[in-house]
């Protein structure tokens, strides 16, 4: 079972539609009691970092979270749920976030009109070390995209890989041991994406 | 790098995929599930689906139809059609929509535009427009009206004007449809989808027009267009989307290739 976290961060159908695809069974909560029973956690989110982590505080999952991403269960993160890993995130002007991975979370800027923000659309992924959860996937494969502000990382045993828009190369994909998590939405990534959620369902977490 | 997407378009009436020429004379193509699940597995980028006589009847869209095609394909997914209040976008979210395509009721009512954009991010909000060419340059400097009520309707406002209005209420994506285009197969008016892609900083989607490959290669160089919507072409089995696809990619065009 993977229990999903809601943070009244965006729309959760599309990632329990993927899962019941493949037939694994999911829960949706919000209630820090079963995130802390979890035994695999997907963090998604789409929306602004400032709103989330309001909700996150209002609704005591902080501590659960880090609780449980210490203790080893596997944990997938997909968009803005791998933005606020980060320590800060410069949307709705500054917001400190978790601090759970070291890096940040920067607004795209365009370098000519032709470049379009947010970034909206499939954009390839270069991977930079091998991992469980890509399993079946071919270096440089298609994911789709949707956001304004992208995270950056300098620690470089955290980057699984990148991303090159708006004139910058970011941080698609950060992990570290039980942890992974993507930019990009695997949810609506086609068969590819399917296949990455597919070996999240299966992953122990070790590396 | 960012490829060009290629959506195709599900009008769909009665629970059956339709397409007329110039909305107008419609002819029954097939069931909406199966076509979207064939679409999505031969390489679509995006699906749209709209409930094309949801909003002339006075109903809510087809919430069902939009469940079943939800469930059926992994790839974004946008919805139109009878969308009216926050909480007919909510319910179309819900039901496994990405995205909530808004067009004569956001002339009427922008404010559903921001609060849209508000409650549920601005990647959700897509503005559909339905501008015509006009003679008026005084009245309109872009050259093109916005009518409503598809096509039926004029409503004063310049196409550019409008576009940049709803790019600053907040929508994330604005899908120019061209009238004279619709299901004619001649090409995308590149004239009109250029003037709005380079004057805002937001996606924008050319939809109407196309007839073979070759005029999605113009409307991504010459119309500037960030994405393309098919109909015609695909549903009447002239040409798949690999073959599109080929085509942009013999263009150098940006195009996913592997799916």
């Amino acid at each position: 079972m993977i229990t999903i976290i809601d943070y009244k961060a965006g729309n959760l159908t599309s990632v329990r539609l993927a899962f019941d695809a493949l037939g694994v069974e999911t829960q949706i909560t919000d209630a820090p009691e079963k995130i802390l029973a979890a035994d695999k956690i997907v963090f998604p989110g789409v929306g602004a970092a400032g709103a989330a982590m309001h909700n996150l505080k209002a609704l005591n999952l902080i501590e659960p979270i880090k609780k449980q991403i210490k203790a080893g269960v596997p944990f997938l993160g997909i968009c803005l749920g791998m933005q606020i890993l980060f320590n800060r995130s410069a949307e709705d002007g500054g917001t400190v976030c978790l601090g759970i991975l070291d890096g940040e979370v920067k607004r795209f800027v365009a370098p000519s009109n032709d470049i379009k923000i947010p970034q909206m659309g499939w954009n390839s992924v270069s991977l930079k070390q091998k991992h469980p959860l890509f399993k079946g996937i071919e270096n440089h494969s298609e994911f789709y995209f949707v956001h304004g502000y992208y995270p950056i990382t300098t620690v470089t045993e955290t980057i699984y890989g990148v991303t090159d828009y708006a004139g910058v190369t970011f941080t698609s994909i950060v992990g570290r041991n039980n942890l992974l998590a993507m930019q990009f939405h695997p949810e609506k990534s086609g068969r590819i994406g399917l296949t990455i959620l597919n070996n999240f369902s299966k992953w122990d977490g070790k590396c | 790098m960012l490829t060009k997407r290629v959506i195709p378009c599900l009008d769909v009436k009665n629970k059956k995929v339709t397409k007329g020429v110039r909305f107008q004379n419609n002819v029954e193509l097939g069931d909406p599930v199966e076509m979207a699940l064939g679409y999505s597995r031969d390489g679509a980028d995006e699906l749209v689906f709209y409930d094309i006589t949801a909003s002339a009847e006075g109903r809510p869209i087809d919430i069902e139809m939009v469940k079943a095609v939800a469930r059926a394909i992994r790839i974004p997914f946008a919805v139109g059609g009878g969308i009216a209040t926050l909480e007919d976008m909510y319910r179309v979210l819900l039901a496994g929509a990405e995205k909530i395509s808004v067009n004569s009721l956001a002339v009427t009512n922008s404010s559903i535009i921001s609060e849209g954009s508000k409650a549920f991010g601005a990647q959700c909000i897509v503005l559909g427009m339905d501008p015509v060419k006009t003679a008026d340059r005084k009245k309109f400097p872009s050259g093109y009206e916005i009518t409503v009520k598809g096509f039926r309707q004029r409503t004063g406002i310049d196409a550019l004007e409008w576009a940049k209005r709803a790019e600053s209420l907040g929508v994330g994506e604005i899908v120019v449809n061209s009238v004279d285009a619709d299901g004619m197969q001649t090409g995308f008016n590149l004239e009109l989808t250029a003037l709005i892609s380079t004057s805002v900083n937001i996606p924008v989607v050319a939809s109407g027009g196309a007839g073979v490959p070759q005029h999605l290669v113009e409307v991504f160089t010459q119309g500037k267009a960030d994405a393309a919507i098919i109909a015609s072409m695909v549903h009447t089995g002239k040409y798949t989307i690999r073959q599109i696809k080929d085509e942009m990619v013999a263009a150098k065009i940006p195009t996913r290739e592997k799916w």
